[in-house]
Order: structure tokens, then sequence, then C-alpha cells
């Protein structure tokens, strides 16, 4: 078996996790958390629909959000892609799609206020980056041998439409759908620093204990998620794409002053705005990189790699829920209702949740992040497994699980985890905000406390961070020879 | 340009060595054949041709290169989008022009196939596809055809009148052909390839069947 690369890899993978488990902050430090998570799934249970008319409105602010951050992107995303072989094109979109969208709402909050240009450009901005990659490599794989064909003196648009568009057509749809549904949660989670969607209903709802109010928002979200097949139609989009900027609300004018003085005073180190010059740079430097960016990456790593290998662990228990190789209907149906409810509830929500219930600690992180990756993951997986025709004499049970299924799509499994792996840190990070001690906590406190200047800087740290484990997961795919195709 | 005199002609896949270096002239009302073994190298060379005539040629290759997405019609219209503004072109991939309609339901109807002219190339039968890659090559109405087993895919008499419709639109043609008695009544001279180089080049009315099949 260790002659495999790829146990090889997992097993490293696994180690690096277990020594890490020694020096995370694995805890649960609320007096009793079993009652509270007891109470909330009892609020999960008799939800409440009706409490104030804040949850509609929240419903149509996230799906406002969604569809014009996601249109804007799409939009600016596909031009990128257009010009993706240029080396500038791809570090600028490499650096666009490594900030998170809540830091960049964060950083938007700090000059527009709560303008819905800020929502707005939070989605639409890293999502650039991602339609660029993802749409470059799917105009890419279009057959070339009519483009050759062409007759000579054809214009570059023409023959763009005629051999490139139609070919790639049902794959940029597919991948603009599924990207719509990420960013009904990107947008949902935007409501918790202060946008107003679905976040700041649940952190409302929350912090009141109005779990049923809580649980009537979470049920709209999963039907929201669940039924984007029968609500988003072609015929319908243009209605939407036209109509959702007028559904975003006002929000606060933009104070221009604001947005100058940001620029120029706020964001620039306190030595060099201070008059200190150079000198005063580098001690300003290395005390932040001490107290807070060390520490912060530290966190943010440790967490990384447990919920990385948390996330492949629980992967590996739940495909078998949905694959046709096991149990019967009833079982495999709600196998499929976990798994969607799974991977439909934006990490942050899950970790908020948590959070909330357990206290403060790694652990709630781990979870929400296991159960969120896990649950795309082993969607994927136990799909997979579906188009897998055993010998009418396979074993059953165990030994098909373990003999059968699993070295069969354990390679497609490795491809899927190192692709998540930049996600992974990426929310890591962000979780931050909630109070664990990621990058995320040393950004968000550094605004509590307007320090801007030093937190742009933490946020660039974040954002090398996300591209350097971008870089090793793609190197460790390749080294594998692991092939996969683009989740979020 | 309808002739042409090409020299050096060589290709090489993996370090080795597949055509050439070989040179082929054709005389404007050359209708040539291709034949050989499979393997000879006979696609290779109806790809160099290709390259070498700066693509002023009717191109028929054995994958097709179709559009599989867009109807018969759009892959048909695409040998002429350099006639046309982007605009039209543009234009044309929503809503085509009256004009070119017909032009194109035309040669569809010579093909036979003008029923199918709103039908996605990706739902066709691979003789209907092979019929359209034909009547791109028509449209585009180049001095030259190079075609590369133009009628693989079709039944008998469909190949005939097939033979028969290049034969009368293309004055000029270089055309890769397995089947031997095909080439010797389509064809006015017949280049016989044998690894890689050109092994029997006559005209046709002074050969007999058996001289060619001493290449297979």
């Amino acid at each position: 078996m260790l002659s495999y690369p790829t146990v090889r890899t997992s097993l490293i993978f696994l180690a690096i996790a277990l020594v890490g488990l020694l020096f995370a902050d694995i805890a649960i430090t609320a007096n009793n958390p079993w009652r509270d998570l007891g109470n909330f799934f009892l609020g999960v249970l008799t939800p409440n629909f009706f409490s104030s008319e804040g949850l509609l409105t929240a419903l149509l602010r996230t799906v406002a959000f969604a569809f014009v951050g996601v249109t804007v992107g799409g939009v600016c995303g596909f031009f990128l892609a257009l010009v993706y072989r240029f080396l500038p094109v791809r570090v600028f979109c490499a650096f666009i799609r490594a900030i998170h969208e809540l830091f960049w709402a964060l950083i938007f909050l700090q000059f527009f206020g709560f303008h819905p240009l800020t929502g707005v450009l939070a989605i639409a901005i890293p999502y650039s980056g991602i339609f660029a990659k993802v749409y470059s490599e799917i105009l890419e794989e279009a057959d070339p041998e009519p483009g050759r064909l062409l007759p000579p003196g054809t214009g570059t648009i023409a023959a763009f439409l005629y051999t490139k568009i139609p070919d790639c057509w049902v794959q940029l749809i597919t991948y603009t759908a599924y990207r719509l549904e990420c960013g009904l949660r990107s947008s949902a989670i935007l409501g918790f620093v202060g946008l107003p969607t679905l976040g700041f209903y649940l952190e409302t709802s929350f912090s009141q204990g109005m779990y049923s109010d809580a649980g009537a928002m979470l049920i709209l979200f999963y039907v929201l998620i669940a039924t984007i097949p029968l609500w988003v139609r072609p015929k319908l989009l243009p209605v939407y794409i036209v109509g959702a900027p007028f559904f975003l609300g006002d929000g606060l004018p933009i104070v221009w002053g604001n947005v100058e003085r940001f620029f120029t005073e706020d964001i620039v180190p306190s030595p060099l705005r201070d008059g200190e010059g150079l000198a005063g740079l580098l001690p300003w430097l290395n005390e932040l990189m001490v107290e807070q960016a060390l520490p912060g990456i530290w966190n943010t790593v440790i967490l990384t790699q447990i919920a990385l290998v948390a996330t492949g662990i629980l992967t590996l228990l739940l495909f078998p829920l949905i694959s046709n190789h096991f149990g019967g209907p009833i079982r495999r149906t709600s196998g499929h209702v976990f798994l969607v409810i799974a991977r439909s509830t934006p990490e942050y929500i899950l970790a908020y949740i948590l959070l909330q219930l357990w206290g403060p600690s790694m652990l709630p992180a781990v979870v929400a992040l296991a159960l969120h990756n896990g649950g795309i993951i082993g969607h994927l997986i136990g799909r997979q497994t579906n188009t897998i025709r055993l010998r009418s004499d396979a074993p059953k049970g165990l030994n098909r699980y373990g003999w059968e299924l699993v070295p069969r799509v354990y390679r497609s499994f490795l491809a899927f985890l190192f692709y998540r792996w930049e996600i992974i840190m990426r929310e890591t990070a962000i979780l931050g905000i909630l109070g664990i001690y990621t990058l995320g906590f040393y950004v968000d406190s550094a605004i509590q406390s307007i320090r801007f200047d030093q937190a742009m800087v933490l946020i660039l740290i974040t954002a090398m961070l996300n591209i350097g484990v971008d870089i090793l997961g793609r190197y460790i795919r390749r080294k594998l020879a692991l092939q996969t195709m683009p989740t979020c | 340009m309808a002739g042409f005199d090409l020299s050096g002609l060589t290709a090489s896949f993996g370090g080795e060595r597949v055509i050439g270096p070989l040179t082929l002239k054709v005389k404007e009302g050359d209708q040539v054949a291709l034949v050989g073994k499979s393997g000879a190298g006979k696609s290779t060379l109806i790809r160099l041709i290709h390259q070498r005539v700066d693509g002023q040629s009717s191109l028929v290759p054995q994958e097709l290169g179709l559009v599989n997405a867009l109807p018969v019609f759009h892959n048909v219209f695409m040998g002429q989008l350099d006639k046309h503004a982007t605009w039209y072109n543009t234009v044309t991939l929503v809503r085509p022009f009256k004009q070119d309609r017909k032009q194109v339901l035309e040669l569809l109807d010579a093909l036979r196939m003008s029923e199918k002219l709103w039908i996605p190339t990706a739902s066709l039968s691979g003789g209907q596809r092979q019929r359209v890659a034909i009547a791109r090559a028509l449209y585009r109405n180049a001095p030259v055809l190079l075609a590369d087993e133009p009628i693989s895919a079709l039944d008998g008499p469909m190949a005939h009148h097939v033979m028969k419709l290049l034969r009368d639109r293309f004055t000029t043609s270089v055309i890769a052909l397995h089947d031997v008695e095909m080439a010797m009544k389509y064809c006015n001279r017949i280049v016989g390839i044998q690894n890689g180089q050109i092994a029997l080049d006559e005209p046709t009315d002074q050969l007999a069947a058996a001289d060619i099949m001493s290449l297979y």
C-alpha cells in the first residue's frame, strides 16, 4: 500500500493534521452546549415564517445581490478570460480571487459604507477572478479544428463567435449557473458584516435567542437553493438581471470624502503618514508580523490542515449514503437530503451557529468546514460511484466499500480534496471574524480599531498564503496526475 | 492560383519521418486521387498541401471539423466568413439573411439533405455530417479542393453522387481515396503514396486497376 504515491501523500497529510491537533485549541467551552443545540434544532423544527416582514426582504436582497454580483463578475470575468494567456492578467486574477468576499466587503464598507455598491463589488471582484480562470480553461478546451478550416481573412471576432462560443456554450452556461448558486451563499453571508441579506437576519435572530426565526431563515434558504432549476430559467434570466439592481435597497449614500481619505490617508502605513519615513516602517512591519501576522498564519495553517483531513475522512464516510451500491431508497433519499443541507449551508453560517452553541474554539470551525466541504465532495464522489458497474458476484457491505469502491474513486477524491484545499484555507482565514484566532480575526480587529493600514497588510498576507496553497495544491495534483473540474 | 508546385514536402512525427521529402506539381484541371495503404501518409500530405497553399483551398479533413453545437446552415456558412463584415456575421449567427439561406439551401439540396438546414450537426448521422463538411467546402468555393476520404461514410449511390458533384464543381482537386474504383472513375490523375514517397504518378487513362493494387 505504501508504494502508492496517493496513499503516501494521504498519510503525510494525516500526520500533519494529527500533529496540528496537539497545538490546536479544540474545546467546547459553552456551559450547556447540548441544551443549546437541542433548542436550535427545536427552532428548525418549529420555524416561524411570520415573525416579521424582515425575512422576506432579506431573502429578496440576498437574491438581488447574488444576481447583480454574479452578472457583473461574469461579464468582467469573460473579458479577462480572453486575455488570460498574458501573465499579468493571470497574476491579477489570482490575486483578486485569493481575497474572500467578506474581506472585500470589509474593505469597501470602510469607504462606501452601507451602500449597495459595497455588496455588489464584494461578490463581483473575486468572482471575476474565478470566472476568468474557469472560462479561459473552458474556451481552451474547444475543438481547434473548425477554427483552422476557416478561410484566411476571417475576422477574429467572427471566428471566435462561430468556432469557440458554440462549442463551449453549454459548459459556460452550466458553470455560470453553478456559480450563481455559490453567489447566493456569498450574498447570504455578506449579512454578517451588516449588509441587508440573510446573514444579518440570522445573526439578529440568533443573538436574541429566537431560534424559530433563525430556523425559518435556514429552511427558506435551502428551498431557495434547491429550487434554482425551477425559478432560474433561460427565458427569465434577462428579467432577473435587469430587475435585480432595483431590489438592492438604498443603503446609505456614498460620502466621496471618505473614499478619498481611505486611499490617501487611512491605508498609508502609519509611520509614513506620520512622517517617520522608511526608518519607522521597518519596526512597524516587524511588530505587525510578530504580533499579528505570524500567529494568524500559524493558526490559519493548523486549522486548514485539520479541516482538510477532517473533510477527507467525512467525505469517505458520507459518500456511501447516496451510492447505489449500498442501502435502499429510503436511506439514499435521506442521504441526499443530508448532503444537500450540508453543502448548501455556507461554512460561515455553520461555523457561526456551532460557535454560538459550543463557545469559541477551533472545534466549531473544523466541524463546519468538514461538513460543508465533505457534503460537496461526498455528493460528487457518491454520484461517481453510481456510474461504476460491479461484477454480479462482487462482495457486499464493508468489503464492497473497501475493496471495490474506495480504490476506484480514491484518485478523484484526492483531486477534489486538493482542489478545495485553497478554498478551505480562504474560508479558515475568514472564520477569524467569528473570533477564532486565524488571520481574519486580526484583520477584523485592526479594522474595528481603525488601523486600516495594518488591515490591508494582513489581507495582502492572507492573499499570498492562499495563492501559495493554490500553487502547492496544483503541484501535488499534477505530481499525482489528478484531474478535476472546478467546484466552489 | 489554381495549380501549385510544391517541393520539399516533409513531415515527421516523434522524430520519425512519415512523408517526403517529395515534390508535387498540380496543374489547373488536374483532378488528383491520392491512393495508398492506410498509414501511408495521405492525410499528412493533404494537411501539408493545405498549409503550403496558405489556406487557399477548400479542405474536407477526415475529422470534418464541424462545430457540433451549431446548425447545418452555420457550419456551411462558415466557409465564407471572410467575405462579410463582422457585424454581418454576428447578425447571421442569430438570424441569417435571406440570400445566404437560399444559397446554402441550394447546396444542401444538391447534397440531398435540404431538410436538415436547421438541425445541429451533433444530432446528424456520420454520412450526413460528412456531407455538411463537403457543403462547407463547396460554399467556400476555393480554386482547389483538398479532401481526405470525403466519401468514407456514404453509401454507394450517394458516394457516386458526391464524387460527381466534386468533379463538376472543382476543376482542380487532390482527393485521398482508398476506393480504387472511385479514384479511376472520378479523377484524371492517380498519385500513389508508399512509405511517405510518391510510388506512382500517372494519368488515369494510362492505368489499369491492377497497376494500383501493387501499392497495397
